[in-house]
């Protein structure tokens, strides 16, 4: 024990607490998650086991439930960095108790998505040869080395930032403090130190952004790089960017409301703080909608014999309660609820965040599976059903998730303690001071 | 050096389907459970593309086998992110078996559906495991294989092309389906000789493509039915 909490430090004690105290609930829960996730294991060696028969796919449906949570968990994965980068760019002071746990979505999703290719792979044991024989002019290269880049940009923009948090939790003893202080790197706080810190975390920020936007645009590029009708457009790639942020801020949402309740963090996540991303999430759901608009009525238009089955498929076909419920979940669902004050309470903010998670995955249903079931030529349509398997992997994924941020609050704080400190004692003074110079008269008083 | 074509005479097809089971023999294609073959599981380098035309009382059977097309810019190529299909200087678009590691991209990006996967490890009939075709080797579980325009058979031909220090006669290499055909509707050799009888037939009046304004330029010409049948 070097030193005594500071009076700073106890004012922020209920974030420390998760930490140190563990109820019998987060190891029911934990247990729970951990028997599904052992369950899904199961699943995989046997399909490593038999072959990919074991699954739904079939000729012509040849991807199925892998690819879809693939691009969705990737799509997830873009909540945080992105939103964080974004919002720490533009100074939005409300950011400082949401940008930690945006990062922490984004290094656990991104992990479990990027293996979701491989769980598809019929061949898992010559994965190696993507670095033997890896032909860069193949889209999914592309994919391979923007995931990874992202995997590592986020994780250290994750890192970086929990420095002081870290350096504080080594400071209060207890468990593992030598963990802490070699993840601490030695920081003491010193002005040096905080200036190296700031630099850092700045020009990450700046660099995490087109990274991200990479990322997903690379994904849709393995859909319409090919010649299939429904994948082949110019408009996948920022189509699927908003998408990912989209659903990003969904999932930020849901993660928040639901360790709020878990953790009692009410007085740090405050109603305005999910106002404010109500807000973000609304405007989303409709740029979605003009997307998905611009899409179809592209494609209607131009009713290309093979372009128009597809969408009819979608329309009025065997995949019209996924499109339609899709539909339902990203555009009107949200913009009831967000549009009017009286539903855009936490619960209805809450149900609207869900709806946007579960229409995205439809979304990434209905691009995968539709256009390749209908072959170009005169075969019969083909029919995916996931078998249990597939419903494991992706049960097994999700519980994947939600242990690894279970586990992240019992090691580091799910608010960034030192950002809302510096809030109190900088950022009061840093704002006025911008609001000043924003205004008329005065002169240049700020930088 | 030589480019290798097929045109099937669409005219002459009578729909019989020996081409697909000559090519399951000659491939060593492995046999799938009639179960799983439902599912779509089936596994066919020479497919039977059928379809029934018109209302009933007065509907047409249209029967049309379609093999890998073995475009000369083939979508599936490109995008293999390991080199496991590639097109090779023939114009043969080949498959690394060992290579593969089961993405399906290639499948996937194909507009023909012309490639098949192992969805399981593959089986054949009791007993003819071990008669198969010594020339082909076997596919593995979990990769994905297609017509190869019998190109075990190009080797042997070239083969001895060599030793007779000549160039490989018109017909001498065939693949094992137009061996089959009772009709003789399908025709093979290298479409760069003008003198060949796929160069002729691919002048036809009658001659179609598949994908062509796809603009992947497939070595399948098909010589539609004439009108009246």
């Amino acid at each position: 024990m070097k030193a005594k909490p500071t009076a700073a430090q106890d004012r922020d004690e209920a974030l420390f607490r998760p930490i140190y105290e563990t109820g019998t609930g987060f190891y029911v829960a934990f247990g729970i998650l951990g028997i599904i996730f052992l369950w899904a294991l199961y699943m995989y060696v046997t399909q490593v086991w038999f072959g990919l028969g074991l699954t739904g796919m079939n000729q012509p449906v040849t991807w199925g439930f892998y690819i879809v949570n693939f691009v969705f968990f990737i799509g997830i994965s873009h909540a945080g960095t992105l939103i964080s980068a974004i919002l720490r760019l533009s100074k939005a002071e409300w950011r400082r108790p949401i940008t930690r746990m945006a990062e922490v979505i984004t290094a656990i999703v991104l992990a479990i998505g990027g293996l979701h290719p491989i769980l598809d792979l019929g061949r898992p044991d010559r994965m190696l040869n993507l670095f033997t024989a890896g032909r860069l002019q193949s889209p999914l290269l592309w994919d391979v080395t923007s995931i990874t880049a992202y995997f590592t940009a986020s994780t250290v923009y994750l890192y970086l930032p929990m420095i002081p948090d870290i350096a504080r939790i080594r400071d209060r003893g207890g468990k593992l403090t030598w963990l802490y202080s070699i993840m601490a790197w030695g920081w003491t706080g010193t002005e040096h130190q905080q200036r190296v810190l700031n630099r850092a975390i700045n020009i990450l920020m700046i660099m995490v952004i087109p990274i991200a936007i990479s990322v997903h645009t690379v994904i849709s590029y393995i859909f319409s790089m090919t010649l299939q009708p429904g994948w082949h457009s110019t408009i996948f790639g920022p189509y699927f960017v908003v998408g990912a942020i989209f659903s990003g801020i969904a999932a930020l949402m849901i993660v928040m409301i639901a360790f709020r309740r878990a953790y009692h963090l009410e007085e740090y996540l405050k109603e305005i703080h999910f106002r404010y991303l109500s807000t973000l999430l609304l405007i989303m759901s409709i740029i979605w909608f003009y997307f998905t608009f611009s899409e179809y009525l592209t494609g209607v238009f131009g009713a290309e014999p093979h372009e128009m089955h597809i969408i009819m498929y979608k329309f009025t076909g065997p995949f019209a309660f996924y499109f339609w419920g899709m539909v339902l979940c990203n555009f009107v669902l949200p913009l009831i609820i967000l549009s009017f004050r009286r539903l855009r309470t936490i619960k209805g903010m809450f149900i609207a965040s869900v709806a946007v998670v579960i229409g995205m995955w439809l979304e990434r249903l209905i691009i995968v599976v539709p256009s390749l079931a209908n072959p170009r030529l005169d075969l019969p349509a083909g029919i995916y059903v996931p078998t249990i398997l597939e419903w494991a992997l992706f049960a097994g994924g999700i519980s994947a998730f939600v242990m690894g941020f279970m586990l992240f609050s019992k090691f580091f704080p799910l608010i960034s303690i030192w950002e809302i400190e510096e809030g109190r004692t900088h950022g009061l003074k840093e704002v006025e001071e911008r609001i000043h110079s924003y205004l008329p008269g005065r002169g240049a008083t700020s930088s | 050096m030589p480019k290798w074509a097929m045109v099937i005479d669409l005219d002459k097809c009578t729909g019989c389907g020996a081409c697909s089971v000559a090519c399951k023999m000659e491939n060593n294609i492995p046999i799938v459970d009639p179960e799983e073959a439902r599912n779509g599981r089936a596994m066919v380098w020479m497919d039977m593309m059928t379809t029934v035309e018109g209302d009933y009382p007065n509907t047409h059977v249209k029967r049309v086998p379609k093999p890998c097309f073995h475009c000369d810019d083939p979508p599936c190529t490109l995008v293999c992110p390991v080199g496991a299909t590639y097109r090779n200087p023939e114009g043969l678009v080949a498959q690394i078996y060992h290579r593969c590691i089961g993405c399906r991209y290639c499948m996937a990006a194909c507009p023909f559906t012309a490639k098949s996967f192992n969805w399981y490890d593959p089986k054949w009939i009791e007993g003819a495991s071990d008669v198969g075709n010594p020339d082909v080797s076997r596919r593995m579980v979990g990769v994905v294989e297609k017509c190869s325009f019998c190109s075990h058979r190009l080797q042997k031909v070239k083969e001895n092309a060599d030793i007779e220090d000549r160039q490989i006669r018109d017909g001498e290499y065939v693949p094992a389906c137009l061996e089959s055909c009772p009709a003789d509707a399908i025709v093979f050799g290298d479409i760069e000789n003008r003198d060949s009888d796929v160069s002729r037939l691919s002048r036809s009046y009658r001659v179609y493509r598949y994908g062509e304004d796809l603009g992947v330029k497939p070595k399948v010409y098909y010589l539609a039915r004439r009108t009246g049948s």
